[in-house]
This record gives structure tokens, sequence and C-alpha cells, in this order.
């Protein structure tokens, strides 16, 4: 049924980064990523790997959607670390072939870089893993609130995405019984060159967009009449209130970053395996 | 100040009509000098046909549209006062048409707290009223789900108490069974009337199936932006030729009794129940 897709990749358990307030998700995802870029050595990478692998554990999602997360950036991996590999000249040669040159400083590099990347990866799709595209898009609005005063519309930002996520699935569907529609009557979509294709995809396009905004005129009649004026005076059903367990996260990843800016700075020695 | 929940007196709406190029030629009226009455507490169900006017009328309850002419009062209040605005939206809740075009909320409990939300209720009557108006329709067991899961006649349902949630004294009811299939429509008529027995809230069903407004205190007919006929169901059914001629669909009951009457027998007019055509046949006797 396309009616039961999910939409971004929220994987619904029950385990405590899920029952974590989104805000907290959001800043500490960021300083997480952040975490990563300040610190350069075996040690600290040693730390970011417990702690993600810590975080992976508790949010009870398996390593393999994980995994399979990093898919996507196969190729911008390898590219980094074969350019870093060749390209950073520093330290001692450890092979020299024909015009190829590595070294110790482009080997460190390289590794680093991919680790890097892959957290980086990693650390945000636990994020969108864990937290419901509602609970993001809430968690956002309260964290943007200030931006408010410089006349941003936070509230009304959220707003459209939130209803966007709604509407996603109901015009996946009118898509599908147009084209249905279209191909009882002879249209052709899956033959000829990319552009052939693309021509073919107009008569699904137009009915679409007409609908879309058929749809759009009578939700904003439908939202008027149930009174919405924008966010002023507005309630929330369900109000993001930090508990003990949200502040418990945040000292416990304000205390991982402390110790990943010493050890990145003032511990003396750099570990290194090779 | 009139004291009736809805009170319209020669009621105007005017549309500019516009040509291919968008250049306005004229003025279409789509309502044309309506007098209406509805008093507190009441079920009055508004019939037309397509293009008759009614969806226009209804969206005047709510303040959707403002008269062109004329005045229209909800509660005492006049829908033309900009101050009055967002009273009168909440005094009189609207339940449009399309199941899918009028649910906002992910999930039906978000949708059903979105009216007290932009009221600016406190959080915990807010989850109040939302497990109410959920018990109210029979779709409580059903608040953490999708809107999307649900099918046509439940989504309406959640319509209705999402509209329940901001404690109207009103509810207006445009078409909620046209997109139905015949399952969904029983059920949310049966849930109108649960409505109505229990929270006394008065009830304005727009329709053009006659068959839903049989149980109504008033039936008004419109035709071409005006009132053409009012009165009790009875007195509506027993007019048929007329009602035929404003291109209404009675119900079979009701034909076979008028053509059973017009052969000569001795049925009295407007019938509306199968089971009283049953009774007026044994009679007969």
């Amino acid at each position: 049924m396309i009616r039961d897709i999910t939409i971004g990749q929220y994987y619904p358990a029950e385990s405590r980064i899920h029952r974590l307030d989104p805000r907290v998700k959001i800043v500490c995802t960021l300083l997480f990523l952040v975490s990563l870029f300040i610190q350069n050595s075996l040690l600290g990478y040693v730390i970011a790997t417990l702690f993600l692998g810590t975080v992976i554990r508790l949010s009870k999602v398996p390593l393999k959607y994980i995994v399979k997360g990093l898919k996507p950036i196969v190729i911008l991996l390898l590219f980094t670390v074969v350019m870093n590999l060749f390209l950073t000249q520093s330290g001692e040669t450890l092979v020299h072939f024909w015009i190829f040159t590595i070294t110790e400083g482009g080997l460190r590099t390289s590794v680093f870089m991919a680790i890097r990347l892959m957290y980086l990866v990693a650390g945000s799709s636990i994020m969108t893993f864990t937290t419901s595209p509602n609970g993001l898009t809430d968690g956002m609005e309260k964290l943007l609130h200030p931006l408010n005063r410089l006349n941003v519309p936070v509230h009304e930002v959220a707003m459209m995405m939130s209803i966007a996520l709604r509407f996603i699935p109901i015009l996946l569907e009118e898509t599908d019984k147009i084209m249905k529609a279209q191909q009882a009557r002879g249209a052709d979509f899956e033959s000829g060159n990319i552009i052939q294709r693309a021509k073919a995809m107009v008569p699904i396009l137009v009915p679409l967009f007409v609908s879309a905004f058929r749809r759009a005129n009578d939700l904003a009649m439908a939202m008027e009449s149930r009174c919405y004026h924008g966010g002023d005076g507005r309630t929330k059903m369900k109000p993001l209130r930090y508990k003990s367990r949200d502040r418990a996260a945040y000292i416990l990843t304000l205390i991982y970053i402390v110790v990943i800016f010493v050890v990145g700075r003032f511990v003396p020695f750099k570990l290194w395996i090779f | 100040m009139p004291t009736e929940m809805i009170h319209a007196e020669k009621l105007i709406y005017e549309y500019d009509k516009r040509d291919e190029e968008g250049n306005i030629i004229g003025a279409e009226r789509a309502i044309d000098g309506v007098n209406i009455d509805v008093p507190q507490g009441s079920f009055v169900a508004i019939l037309g046909h397509n293009g008759s006017g009614k969806s226009t009328l209804a969206k005047h309850m709510n303040a959707i549209l403002v008269p062109t002419g004329g005045t229209m009062w909800v509660d005492g209040r006049d829908t033309k006062d900009p101050d009055e605005l967002w009273n009168v939206r909440q005094t009189a809740g609207m339940v449009f048409q399309n199941p899918d075009n009028q649910i906002i909320g992910t999930v039906v409990e978000e949708d059903v707290g979105f009216g007290p939300e932009n009221l600016g209720v406190p959080t915990d009557e807010i989850w109040q009223r939302v497990e109410e108006s959920l018990k109210a329709v029979g779709m409580l067991d059903r608040r953490k789900d999708s809107p999307n899961k649900l099918s046509g006649g439940q989504k309406q349902r959640v319509a209705i108490a999402g509209v329940l949630a901001m404690e109207p004294k009103c509810i207006v009811l445009d078409e909620p069974t046209a997109m139905l299939d015949p399952n969904g429509r029983k059920e949310v008529i049966r849930a109108v009337e649960e409505l109505r027995r229990k929270k006394n809230v008065t009830v304005i069903l727009i329709t053009h199936y006659m068959e839903e407004v049989i149980d109504a205190d008033k039936v008004f007919v419109m035709d071409g932006g005006h009132i053409v006929m009012h009165g009790t169901p009875r007195e509506i059914f027993s007019r048929v030729d007329e009602l035929k001629s404003y291109r209404m669909d009675v119900p079979q009951v009701t034909m076979l009794a008028e053509a059973l009457r017009k052969q000569g027998l001795d049925i009295p007019r407007g019938i509306l129940r199968r089971d009283e055509l049953v009774e007026a046949l044994c009679r007969l006797r």
C-alpha cells in the first residue's frame, strides 16, 4: 500500500533515545558533528567511537540500518580517501612507485577523513532514525523561535513542513491514480530515451498540480474555519518540555565535548598505530 | 439583535463573472435575497441541486464568506464585523465535503487538537476535549493512528470531532457525505444524530441526499440562489412534483407512494419511510 510508506527514515521503537526531546537530539547531533572536527588524534576518535556506539546501542536501531545509510556517500568517501592518500605529502615515505608516493601523513589523513565522514552521516542519521518528522519540525520550531525577532516566519515554515509531510502520501497516491488513468488511455511512460520519458511525464504533472492547488485551497479554508490565525496566542497540545532525562543527555554530551576538546588540544602525545 | 442561532436577512452574495482573459464581465448572484432562521438546538437541513447556492450559504454561517448585501447573524453576532470573526468561527464549526482536505494533523488526536490549540486553550484542557470529542464520534480507539489509514467515513468522523473539540454551539455540515460510499454515509449520519441527542448542539446539514433529512426539524430547499421551499420534511416530501422541478431526487418510497396515490389509492401524502408505506397499504383493506 502506497499510503503506508514512511516519510524520512524514522525507525519506530521504544528506546531512551527515542524518548528524548527532539531539541536535545538536534543540539546534541550538532555538537557531535562539531566534536569530530576539533580533534585529530587516535584517542579522540576512540572516544567518538565509544560515544556514537553507545548512542546507537541505546537507540535500538539495528546497525545494519545505519550502515545502509552510508551507501549514498561511498563514492564521495572513496574519492576523499584516494585524494588524501596520494596528494598529502608529509612524514616518512611508506610506498613509492612510478609517480605515486604514499606517505605516513597521507595515510593518516585519509583514514581519519574517512572515519570523520562516516561518523558525520551516522551521527545525523541516528537523529532522523529516532525522531519522527513531526518531532523534528516541532523541535526546529522551538529552537529557531528567537529568529522570530528578525522577522523570520518560524512558525509558518514549521506549519508548512508538517502539512507537506501529511500530504506526501496523498499526493503519491494521486500520482499513481493519474498514471493509471493515462496508461489506460494508451500513455507510455516506460519506453524511449530520457527526454521522451520526461516529456511523457507532463500529462501526469499538469493534473497533479491542478489537484494540489485545489487541495491547498480547501485546506486553507478548513484551517481558517477552525480559527487558525498564525502562531500568536496559540497553545500546544503536545508542548515540548525538558525532563530530567533531557538534562542528563545535555550534560553527558557536554562532558563528551569537553573530554574530546581536552584530548585534542592538550594531550601531548599523538598515539599512532603504524 | 436576533436571538436565533442563525439568522439571515435578505442575504445576497455576488461574485465577479469573468471571460476567458480574466476580465470582469458582470456579477453572478450565488445567493439572492435569502431569509433563514435556525433556532437554538434544532436540526435543520438545506437541500439543493449542484449550483443552487447551498454551499455558498453554508460558508456564510462560518464567516468564510461575507455577504455582499443583507446581514447574517450567528448567535447574535454580525459576521461582517471583523472583531467578531473568531467568535463566529468558534460558535459555528464547519465540516467540509472532502475528508482528505480538511485533516491537518498527521495523527488523529493531533488533528482534533488543532482547533483548541488555535483558540489558546490550556494544554490539559486540550487533552480532555480531544478525548471527549473522539469518544463522542466513536473514534477513541484510533487516536494514535495516521489519518491516511482511515476510511472516508472515519475521516469525516474525525473532522466532526475536530469541530466538536472547539465546543461550538452549532455545527454546519457542508455535504459531509457527498464523497463517501453508502456505509460511510450511514456512519457519519449516525454520528451526527448521536451528537444531537447527547450534546444538544444545533445542526445544519447541507446535502443533496434526501434520505438524510428525514429526521430534520425543518427543511429548506434551494434553487438558483433562492429558498424555494421550506417546512417539515413531511410537508416538503408531500410536494413531489415541485421537488422534481428543482431537480431533486425524491426517496424511492415517497415516489412509490405518490405514484400509487395518483392511481387512486387512498394513501396519505408525504410518506418518508418504508414501514409507513407498509402500514398505509395494510390499512387500505
